[in-house]
């Protein structure tokens, strides 16, 4: 057994696991706030990867200037697709609202291929290149970075989460939508909100995985991850989402290593299918008990 | 309901086709079925083809989710399962063509029983997100199961033969396609005028209530798995002749959002929305580029007809959800009370 590659290894799949967590933080929230299981947010990430590739290698911004531009384009984004068309189906059934986000990933994904074509591309080097070691196990460098951001960006959101009023309003929405409005929260400016901060941190996590992985079309496929993340977690669990993009990044590192790249995808899936099993509202998720 | 058609007896109200008009229609349509293919050229008939094929998927997503109301976006994955299933029983074995469809079927609808296994205690999102667990699952067993499957090459199927008759070109298959695609959805039209059919509608409308009014959730829900299967395994062996070729690649994720779109645009819970959505969704690629055709752009237009596509497809789920919940099947029907009640108003 080679334990510095296992560290290694480990290192690497935490590094992957933050931007899951990261992702799905943002996919709590839309959740929490308004009940609608987001199918679309690897797209919306990459679209918020797309807005950076175009502000930079287009417009040639400096980084945090397109990294700026891109994050409120995200934000923009979210708002739009609220508006458009999460609210004409306020009160329909979940599935429908399920069912045209799948749709609007459909709509992303073609719309970066009319306009950047379906070709993969790589965006323009701002994360620093030299070597990190942490004791003796390498980890490369736009990994580590990347954790680090996504660290300090999951806290932030945790932070304006617990103290923003904003922030409050949003958790006694999720609570009690009833209670919500008659303490006069006014709650569909509250979705919109969820909307726009979940958009602006996918765009800043699509970022971050371009950054990493380069860009393309098919990237929403980070999105199918997070919804195995957000599934072992539990779909309205703040904490559920961290554990959850931890242990699932930990998971596909490991079993691309040790038994083959063909397996990175099998794995969280199958312990997709296992945990619904066992437990089918996730780790952390609360169980909704129906009533005729 | 039309007017000057008084139903004396329940067996009347029940019937499929309820008056001579609809019969004299039906008769029309039988008889376009049976000169279409003299009078299309190579095209059409293939697209006829796919049509068909895409017609028995859809219903038996239909049965799914429309009319039980379980959400599943693993269709492709028993499409697959079928496809395999007959590419295998036809290169190895031999075996006669209508016995590999309903073993495709058969196997398709094991498939269906297994995955449906949880859906008791995993409902609405939950259940879609395990069934594209299952997609996953499925797909990593044809890409890397080699000595079955042959991996991403995939295998070939050499053309179905009837009666010492090789089906080797659409003209022919298309005898085949079709009558088993009416026989099908026949079944399924008849399948809601029974027991079973009835216990489905209630589960989709509440399952709680239902279970109160004795019907067993877990045998039903299972069935409903199974026979929505069943179609999709059928569908599946029809693809490997059809397309005489079985790949990975021709069952992914997208085929199922396919199939779903087609069933919401089409109407969920009618048998009618089935149809209308798979032709609809079908021919809406051969209409993009029809349009993109008459549009003034220089250069290689295939390449955006991709995308176009899509973009159309997201944007149709999106549209019917939002103002037309019931699908094409509810243009339909109002286009129909127009005439029904003229001279009075709707």
């Amino acid at each position: 057994m080679d334990w510095l590659l296992l560290l290694e290894v480990s290192l690497a799949g935490l590094g992957t696991g933050g931007l899951y967590a990261l992702t799905a933080l943002a996919f709590v929230m839309i959740y929490k706030a308004t009940k609608v299981v987001n199918l679309a947010i690897g797209e919306m990430l990459m679209m918020g990867a797309y807005f950076f590739f175009a502000f930079s290698a287009a417009l040639q911004l400096p980084w945090w200037l397109a990294m700026a531009g891109a994050v409120m384009g995200g934000g923009l984004l979210g708002a739009v697709i609220e508006r458009l068309t999460i609210r004409p189906l306020l009160g329909k059934s979940t599935l429908s609202v399920f069912m045209v986000t799948v749709g609007l990933a459909s709509v992303f994904v073609g719309v970066v291929e009319l306009v950047w074509t379906a070709d993969p591309r790589a965006l323009p080097e701002f994360i620093p290149r030299a070597a990190v070691f942490i004791g003796p196990a390498f980890v490369a460098p736009k990994i580590f970075y990347s954790f680090l951001v996504a660290a300090a960006l999951i806290a932030a959101t945790l932070f304006v989460l617990r103290f923003w009023r904003g922030g409050v309003a949003l958790r006694a929405t999720a609570s009690d939508q009833v209670a919500a409005y008659a303490m006069g929260i006014n709650v569909p400016r509250v979705f919109s909100v969820a909307w726009i901060i979940a958009g602006m941190i996918a765009a800043l996590a699509g970022i971050l995985v371009g950054a990493i992985g380069g860009i393309s079309s098919a990237m929403g496929q980070f999105g199918l991850s997070v919804l195995v993340v957000v599934i072992f977690g539990g779909l309205d669990s703040v904490p559920g989402a961290l554990v959850g993009g931890i242990v699932v990044g930990l998971m596909e590192a490991l079993a691309g290593t040790y038994l083959g790249g063909e397996y990175k995808r099998l794995t969280p899936f199958s312990l997709l299918a296992l945990i619904l099993i066992v437990r089918p509202y996730g780790l952390f998720g609360t169980a909704e008990i129906e009533r005729l | 309901m039309r007017i000057g058609a008084a139903k004396a007896t329940y067996a009347a109200d029940e019937a499929l086709f309820d008056s001579a008009t609809q019969r004299c229609w039906l008769g029309v349509l039988f008889t376009a079925l049976v000169c279409f293919p003299f009078l299309a050229n190579a095209y059409w008939l293939y697209l006829a083809g796919l049509v068909a094929i895409n017609v028995v998927s859809v219903t038996g997503l239909n049965i799914l989710t429309g009319y039980t109301g379980l959400v599943s976006l693993g269709h492709a994955a028993f499409l697959g399962l079928g496809a395999y299933t007959v590419a295998i029983l036809e290169a190895r074995a031999g075996t006669n063509f209508l016995l590999n469809l309903v073993v495709g079927g058969g196997v398709a609808t094991i498939g269906g029983l297994i995955v449906g296994m949880p859906s008791l205690r995993v409902k609405g999102l939950y259940l879609a997100i395990s069934t594209i667990a299952a997609l996953f699952i499925l797909q990593f067993v044809f890409y890397n199961w080699v000595a079955v499957t042959g991996g991403s090459a995939g295998l070939s199927v050499p053309p179905a033969r009837l009666f010492g008759l090789v089906l080797d070109d659409s003209f022919k298959f298309y005898w085949v396609i079709v009558p088993l695609t009416v026989l099908l959805l026949f079944g399924a039209a008849n399948l809601f005028r029974t027991r079973i059919g009835r216990a489905f509608i209630a589960i989709r409308d509440r399952d709680i209530s239902a279970e109160v009014l004795g019907i067993p959730l877990l045998r039903y829900k299972l069935m409903s798995f199974g026979l929505s299967s069943f179609y999709a395994g059928v569908a599946g062996g029809l693809w490997a002749y059809f397309f005489r070729s079985v790949t990975p690649e021709s069952f992914p994720l997208l085929l199922s959002i396919f199939y779903l779109a087609a069933v919401i645009v089409g109407g969920m819970g009618t048998i009618l929305g089935g149809i209308l959505g798979a032709a609809f969704m079908t021919l809406v690629p051969e209409l993009l580029k029809l349009i993109v055709g008459w549009l003034p752009i220089q250069g290689d237009t295939l390449v955006i007809i991709s995308p176009l596509r899509t973009i159309a497809f997201g944007a149709l789920i999106i549209g019917f959800l939002i103002f037309e919940p019931n699908g094409l099947a509810e243009i339909w029907c109002r286009v129909r009370r127009f005439f029904h009640l003229w001279p009075f108003k709707t």
